[in-house]
Order: structure tokens, then C-alpha cells, then sequence
């Protein structure tokens, strides 16, 4: 059973996105239940600070041992920070997908975008977990 | 998940396991448990680990002509094996491509044991029934009757020894012998394939729980873990065996695939299906070899990736993996044979990535504690 938290908001190719301190500035990770599926991750591929991107667009990739996936931006924004922890210890995106698991900080150019995606019962239900 | 596959008889085991499960030839078997491939792989390297092979195939031979059968079919000469001792052979077709890699165990003057991979289980029952017309054989096939768990890792004889009735100080490498394990009648072989020592045992499908569920209770003090297909894979690719259906198929000739070693033309053994084939190629050369490749830099190389010389694809990587021991990308795949030789230097195409690679002849990883 996945953990998906509400208040964040969701893609159907399973990234998050979550509010911070400063407003216009979201957290993108994976889901619990994309982690999940995925198993141990083991690299990523990042873009760097300053990067920019449009919504939908392929942002990186996420490298796991069964398997690579491509990672898709929930919104289009600039990339402000990227998670360095992850390059010594990918794993955290398994053991805390939520917390210190997220990959990048992106200032987002467009709010409305974000009624595109979907809410914790929405992203529930595309999972069909019960 | 679809209700054609197959089970194994420990499929409820890994239910309470909460194992993810997955449709691997035909049958659901488990990937990983909840502690990751990772996690298990290490826990073979350094301590020991169960895993559930039961989906592979058995098939019993026996009869006056049986040593004759098997002979004919397999490439490597069970004529050589001792009572109780087992090889590595294949099966080859006239062509000399790989209809299937296998071991056989001799269990008699006149008995083999073949096990056999599951994907390809009903062919080669097809294959060797063809090739045993007018000869004194019986063949049954007992593979839903009998369950397989491979106890793999350097602690497995620690933990094996107190369960089990077989001395297993007396069982070398690819030997066998019978006996009880946690009281089930059983055929315990020194074989594996993680490149660590360790045991198969070979017993009967309707007491696979007991065998199953007496190791992990008894060894769980002693740090056995449950393993899945996943590391099953990354074990035995950091040593270097081929997997059928990645490195081995009916694609590539056995000399091509590197098993030129099992491969035996001399002695009384007589005519073998794809003689006449492979004996021409070995005289010729072949003229691609499935060859050991090492990331020189950070890539997850993949079945089906391209391997690239002077910006020309030359090849494909048929199995690779990020090496969890040697924390490096690993692969094999075939290459021609002339930038086949160790040292050579190729590239990796990781989506659009050229990455530098050298290659390797396995053992990637060197230091289990498999004894030969």
C-alpha cells in the first residue's frame, strides 16, 4: 500500500510536486508507489541549476536495477536547486521519496498549470490501489 | 497478472514474504523481497541466501540406451561423469546454435537427471524424444513434481549442514548426493550460479514448504535471506554465466557463445547432434564471441544497447547491469571476433551516450567463494 500524501499535487507518469517555504517554488520527486514499482534506484540524471523546462518535457532519467524511466516535468519552470544528496546515495528516493528523496527545487512560470494535475484521491485512483 | 502462467509450489511463500512477483517463463516468480535486489545480492556475496528455482525443468533418462541419448544430444560427454557427479552440457541444434543450456547428473550407470530451463522446457522434451527413436529409453518429465531452492553464498554449508542427513564435506564441486533435508527426501548438489559456494536441492514439489520454510526459520538467526530472479541475475553477471534467452539462443552458434569448452569432439563418445557444424567452426573461427564488457565511466548498460567502435555499431549487449559489488557497469554481449580480445576498447550506447568501455573476460567479480 502506497503512501500518497494529500496536499501534494501529482502527474499520471507518477513525479510529485510539493509546496515549499517560498512561494512559486515546488520539490519534484517520484512517488512512493513509482519507487516502489521501480526497486532499488540506483543513478539519476539531473539537469543542473538554471536549467529550464516545459511541462511534459523528459527532465531526466531515473536508473533502477530492473529497469531505466524516463522523468517527466509536471510544470514548466526553472530548476533552482538539485538535490546532491542524491548522487552519493540514490537509494533515497526508495527509503524517503517524500522527504529527502525529492530531486529538484523549480521556481514554476506558470501557476495554472498546476490544475492539470491531479490531486491525492485523483492519484489514488489512477494506481488503483484499494 | 495473467491466469496462464504457471506457479511454483512455493508460490504462497512468497505471498507471506511479500515478494514482488513477476511472469518469468511462463511462471510467477518472485523478483525481490521487500529488502531489494541489492540487499540480497549482498547477502549472498557475504552470507548466504535462499532462492526459489523451482520453475526450471527436470527430465529423468533412464534405460540401456540413456548414457547413448544423452550423448547424442548434448554436446558435452556425459560418458565422462562419475555416479554422482554433474556437468554443464548444452543442447545443440545441427546448425550448431543453443537450443538450451543445461546440467545433467548422472544418477546411475544407466539414469541422468537434466535440468533444464523453463522457457524452454517443452522443446527440449520435444527435442530429445525426437532423437531417441529405436533406442532403449524412458524419459519422464518430473518437472511439476519437483521443486528446486538454491542455497547460495559462502555460509551455506554452516547453515546446511545441522538440516540435512548428506555429509556435505563429502560433496565436492558439481557432486551430488542423496539424502533428507529438514526430513524431506532430497538430491543435494554443490552447484549454483552466483559465483558463490553453495547448494541445489533437488526435492518433491508437495514438500517444498517444509524444506523451504525449515531454512529461512532455522537460518534466520544466521542472516539467511530470501533472494529473487533479480539478484539471481546480478549475481550471475558479475561472474560471467550466460543467460538463455539473453546471451544464449538460437541467434548465435555455441563456439559464438563461448561454450567451445563444453563442447567435446574426441574420445568414444561418437556423433552428437551439430558436430559436423561446430567441428567446421572451430576449424574456421567464429566469427563473433559473446565477450565480457566493463564501463569505464557511470552507465547502466542494457540488453539491446549497442556497442559501438569508431562511431560504427559492431555489436549488442545482450545482459548488463551497474555491478552492485564492484558498483560498475557490467555487460556481455557479442562482438566480432576480431575487437573480441581483452583490452579492447569499445563504447556503450546508453541513449545517445557513447560510453567508454573496456573488454573483460569474466569473472567480472573474482573473489567468491565458489570451489572448484
Amino acid at each position: 500500500m502506497s503512501d500518497i500524501p494529500s496536499g501534494l499535487r501529482y502527474t499520471e507518469e507518477h513525479e510529485y510536486l510539493k509546496s515549499t517555504d517560498e512561494e512559486g517554488v515546488f520539490l519534484v520527486g517520484v512517488t512512493d508507489y513509482a519507487q516502489g514499482e521501480l526497486g532499488d534506484v540506483v543513478f539519476l540524471e539531473l539537469p543542473a541549476a538554471g536549467d529550464s523546462f516545459e511541462k511534459g518535457a523528459v527532465f531526466g532519467t531515473i536508473e533502477a536495477v530492473k529497469a531505466v524511466s524516463d522523468l517527466y516535468a509536471p510544470v514548466s519552470g526553472e530548476v533552482v536547486e538539485v538535490n546532491s544528496a542524491l548522487d552519493d546515495d540514490p537509494a533515497l528516493v526508495n527509503s524517503d521519496p517524500y522527504g529527502e528523496g525529492w530531486m529538484l527545487r523549480v521556481r514554476i512560470s506558470d501557476p495554472s498549470e498546476m490544475e492539470d494535475l491531479l490531486d491525492s484521491e485523483g492519484y489514488t485512483n489512477l494506481i488503483g490501489e484499494d | 497478472m495473467s491466469d496462464s502462467l504457471e506457479v511454483s509450489p512455493l508460490d504462497t511463500e512468497h505471498q507471506v514474504l511479500k515478494a514482488r512477483m513477476v511472469p518469468f517463463a511462463g511462471f510467477r516468480m518472485p523478483i525481490h523481497y521487500p529488502t531489494g535486489i541489492q540487499a540480497e545480492h549482498r547477502a549472498v556475496r557475504e552470507g548466504v541466501g535462499i532462492f526459489d528455482v523451482s520453475h526450471m525443468g527436470e527430465f529423468q533418462i533412464e534405460g540401456r540406451d540413456a548414457l547413448a541419448l544423452v550423448r547424442k544430444v548434448a554436446v558435452n560427454d556425459a560418458g565422462r561423469l562419475a555416479l554422482g557427479q554433474a556437468q554443464y552440457s548444452a543442447l545443440c541444434a545441427e546448425d550448431g546454435t543453443v537450443i538450451d543450456d543445461l546440467l545433467v547428473y548422472r544418477l546411475a550407470d544407466d539414469g541422468f537427471l537434466l535440468v533444464v530451463n523453463a522457457s524452454n522446457r517443452k522443446e527440449d522434451l520435444d527435442w530429445i524424444r525426437s532423437h531417441s527413436r529405436k533406442m532403449d529409453v524412458k524419459i519422464q518429465d518430473r518437472s511439476a513434481a519437483t521443486a528446486l531452492v538454491a542455497l547460495q553464498g559462502p555460509r551455506a554449508q554452516e547453515i546446511l549442514a545441522p538440516l540435512t542427513t548428506v555429509d556435505l564435506d563429502e560433496v565436492g564441486y558439481y557432486r551430488f548426493a542423496s539424502g533428507r533435508v529438514m526430513g524431506v527426501e532430497s538430491l543435494v548438489a554443490r552447484t549454483g550460479y552466483t559465483g558463490e559456494d553453495g547448494f541445489e536441492i533437488y526435492h518433491p514439489a508437495d514438500r517444498a514448504s517444509d524444506v523451504w520454510r525449515g531454512i529461512l526459520e532455522q537460518g534466520r538467526r544466521e542472516g539467511v535471506v530470501p533472494a529473487g530472479l533479480g539478484a539471481r541475475d546480478t549475481l550471475r553477471l558479475e561472474v560471467g554465466y550466460p543467460l538463455y534467452g539473453n546471451d544464449l539462443g538460437r541467434e548465435y552458434t555455441a563456439l559464438e557463445s563461448g561454450l567451445g569448452w563444453i563442447v567435446k569432439f574426441d574420445g568414444e563418445r561418437g556423433d552428437f547432434v551439430g558436430r559436423e557444424a561446430l567441428a567446421r567452426e572451430k576449424e574456421e573461427g567464429p566469427k563473433r564471441r559473446l565477450t565480457g564488457i566493463r564501463l569505464e565511466e557511470r552507465g547502466f548498460p542494457r540488453s539491446g544497447y549497442p556497442l559501438v567502435v569508431d562511431g560504427e555499431e559492431v555489436g549488442t549487449v545482450t545482459s548488463g547491469t551497474l555491478s552492485p559489488t564492484l558498483e560498475q557497469g557490467i555487460a556481455m554481449g557479442y562482438l566480432p571476433t576480431e575487437m573480441a580480445a581483452p583490452g579492447t576498447r569499445v563504447h556503450v550506447r546508453i541513449r545517445n551516450r557513447d560510453v567508454p568501455a573496456v573488454v573483460e573476460r569474466p569473472p567480472f567479480y573474482k573473489d567468491g567463494s565458489i570451489r572448484r
